[in-house]
């Protein structure tokens, strides 16, 4: 694996396109969309991510172990993603409370 | 090779090779960072021993003999957050982990040796903010920063406190991530992976949950001072935030970071049980493949700590479930060390003593929390000095033995200096009997309802307070014997020669202190770890 010579116009092409992406991510904010807002947001943060782990990191000529260290990171990323959204989905399964606004009237009375 | 070579004849080692200050604090030697390492931990640890000291003093009367209540609360957040970031973290991976390391794989250095000099001034950074955290009032909110208390009601130092243990993570995360590369890279020739000692695959497993898990602590710690700072909603309610979203973020990393703590002695310990038994390892890669796999388990059981948060039920069936899986790869490792003592010719010097210690207390550690993680006995055990009793179970009866084993086993190395066996020998068992009668009476205590974290209780429970203040003293003492003989040793200890326990593994095979670059010529592996009884391995 010896380093690879990327040529400066790919550096800068890349940062032209992180620059068009946060301009993007600006103006989406201006416009109401409802829940697809978070959405978007989201989806032009992970596009300017890849290109810097693509580009500027180099990921996309690096040797498989790399590669499978970087995978491996969002994998992590899942788990702490899908665990706590484990709790999120499934807070309101649980029947209401009744039972404590009973016993308070208990003590009211 | 050559500077080495002079060295070898001449006597210079990496510890006479230069003088004077700039010598070690501009030095890249991972030997002498790892010195560096040690001091700055055990000055933290004493620190950190000094507020224990104090709440167990405070603790032997009902009422408080010693201190307020808000400076009672100060004490054991300083305790937790010292004893936690600042030693325990550290401790194996950054002192024994640095030294070790590149001699057990065979190589002169780290991948990135000024990485890891960098990783010490960040650690030494993140230290004088939490130090001026306390000298400038102090925090009480214990080491887990919980929201709201955190960002909404909490006074004093909060940010300052967060901010060194965020700094802190850093050097966390460059120790593991070199630490990886080194074991991937820089292996020995015929050092395959399934050769390598197992305190490498501690090493290995533990690196990766500092590089994975860190960061989220990161995160969390910048959210709250988003919310401090700028009222961004994130944990308050009345923002639009979740209190418990914090929980999770905090035990992502918090939990595998108890993984930190103990995977390191699990490692080490597979060192001294083989050694003082003279025996190979008994299911070698079962105990590799367990590290491995508490590393990854260890990231999907952290909702055991929110059973009784407002955590979802169901959420919490989960996590109870995963909780009980860790129980296996750890029950692995016991029966395995179990079964290298069987028919071993086994020697009890001091390093043995302390893994013979950890074995037995890391084994309550384990099943007590079992308790813990059930669901229905939680609700009851949460938040009391059960939980106190555990965790110290573990952390000190487990990853401090460990720690403690491991600076005994390779202090000759380290220094070129035995200690007194004799003395080593009662400090352990001072130790094991201090630290037993400090917690068991803990366990106790939780059982019967006393909760942790407050000042004062109710006068029933004073003679098992008193127990556990009297072990701390005992422990106390235990801890600066040590202290005494091992600086004691430094200048009058018998020369230990390069192997004073008949070993094996690669570190005991060049002169003790080693010279500057390790080894006089890069060694090439042709056995497998642990060959005791097999002929003396050929270097060639
Ligand atoms: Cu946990």
């Amino acid at each position: 694996m010896s380093p690879h010579i990327i040529p400066k116009r790919t550096y800068f092409l890349i940062f032209a396109a992180l620059i068009g992406l946060t301009a993007l991510t600006t103006y989406a904010a201006t416009v109401d969309l409802g829940r697809l807002n978070t959405v978007i947001a989201l989806l032009i943060a992970a596009c300017k991510g890849s290109l810097v782990a693509l580009f500027f990191m180099h990921l996309r000529w690096s040797g498989r172990l790399t590669q499978i260290v970087a995978v491996a990171a969002l994998f992590w990323l899942a788990i702490l993603l899908a665990l706590t959204l484990s709790d999120y989905r499934t807070r309101r399964w649980t029947p209401a409370a009744e039972g404590w606004a009973t016993s308070s009237n208990q003590f009211n009375r | 090779m050559s500077t080495t070579a002079v060295e070898a004849t001449t006597g210079v080692n990496y510890l006479n090779a230069k003088y004077g200050i700039r010598s070690w604090l501009f030095t890249t030697d991972h030997k002498r960072i790892a010195l560096l390492y040690l001091v700055s931990i055990t000055f933290f640890f004493l620190i950190g021993g000094a507020a224990a000291v104090l709440m167990r003093l405070h603790l032997i009367e009902p009422q408080g003999a010693l201190l307020e209540p808000a400076t009672y609360n100060k004490m054991f957040s300083m305790h937790g957050i010292i004893m936690v970031f600042f030693f325990l973290i550290p401790s194996i991976p950054a002192v024994m982990g640095n030294f070790l390391v590149p001699m057990m794989v065979g190589a002169r250095d780290l991948a990135f040796p000024r990485v890891n000099l960098l990783s010490w001034y960040i650690y030494i950074l993140g230290g004088l903010f939490t130090l001026y955290a306390i000298l400038a009032g102090g925090v009480d909110t214990g080491w887990t920063f919980y929201t709201p208390l955190s960002t909404t009601y909490a006074n004093g130092q909060v940010m300052a406190a967060a901010l060194g243990i965020f700094i802190t993570g850093f050097s966390s995360i460059l120790t593991g991530l070199n630490f990886v590369v080194t074991i991937h890279k820089m292996r020995a020739p015929g050092l395959t992976w399934f050769r390598l000692p197992l305190f490498i695959w501690a090493m290995y497993a533990t690196s990766i949950i500092q590089i994975l898990g860190t960061p989220v602590v990161a995160i969390a710690i910048v959210l709250v001072g988003l919310e401090r700072l700028l009222h961004v909603g994130i944990f308050d309610p009345a923002l639009g935030g979740d209190p418990i979203l914090f929980q999770h973020l905090f035990w992502f990393y918090s939990h595998p970071a108890v993984y930190i703590m103990i995977l390191p002695s699990m490692g080490v310990v597979s060192e001294l049980i083989t050694c003082f038994s003279k025996k190979r390892i008994f299911g070698y890669s079962f105990i590799a493949f367990s590290s491995v796999a508490i590393a990854v388990i260890s990231f999907l059981v952290w909702g055991h700590h929110m059973f009784v948060s407002g955590q979802s039920v169901y959420a919490g069936l989960v996590f109870s479930a995963l909780s009980f899986a860790v129980a296996i790869p750890s029950a692995i490792k016991v029966f395995n060390w179990t079964a290298t003592l069987y028919k071993g010719s086994v020697s009890y010097q001091a390093p043995m003593l302390y893994a013979l210690g950890f074995i037995g207390l890391f084994t309550m550690g384990g099943l007590t929390g079992l308790f813990l993680a059930s669901l229905a006995t939680d609700i009851h055990l949460h938040d009391t000095y059960f939980v106190i009793a555990h965790f110290h179970y573990i952390m000190v009866g487990g990853a401090l033995m460990g720690y403690l084993g491991g600076l005994h086993f390779w202090w000759p190395k380290m220094t070129g200096r035995l200690y007194p066996d004799g003395w080593a020998r009662f400090s352990a068992l001072v130790i094991f009997i201090g630290f037993n009668l400090t917690f068991f009476p803990q366990f106790m205590l939780g059982y019967l309802g006393m909760p942790r974290r407050y000042a004062v209780y109710p006068p029933e429970f004073q003679v098992l307070n008193v127990m556990s203040s009297a072990g701390a003293s005992i422990l106390g003492v235990g801890y600066l014997i040590p202290l005494v003989y091992f600086i004691w040793s430094m200048r009058y200890g018998p020369v230990a020669g390069p192997n004073p326990w008949g070993a094996k593994g690669l570190e005991w095979e060049t002169p003790s202190p080693p010279p500057t670059e390790n080894f006089e010529e890069l060694p090439i592996v042709e056995e497998e770890a642990y060959a005791y009884g097999v002929k003396e391995a050929r270097v060639v």
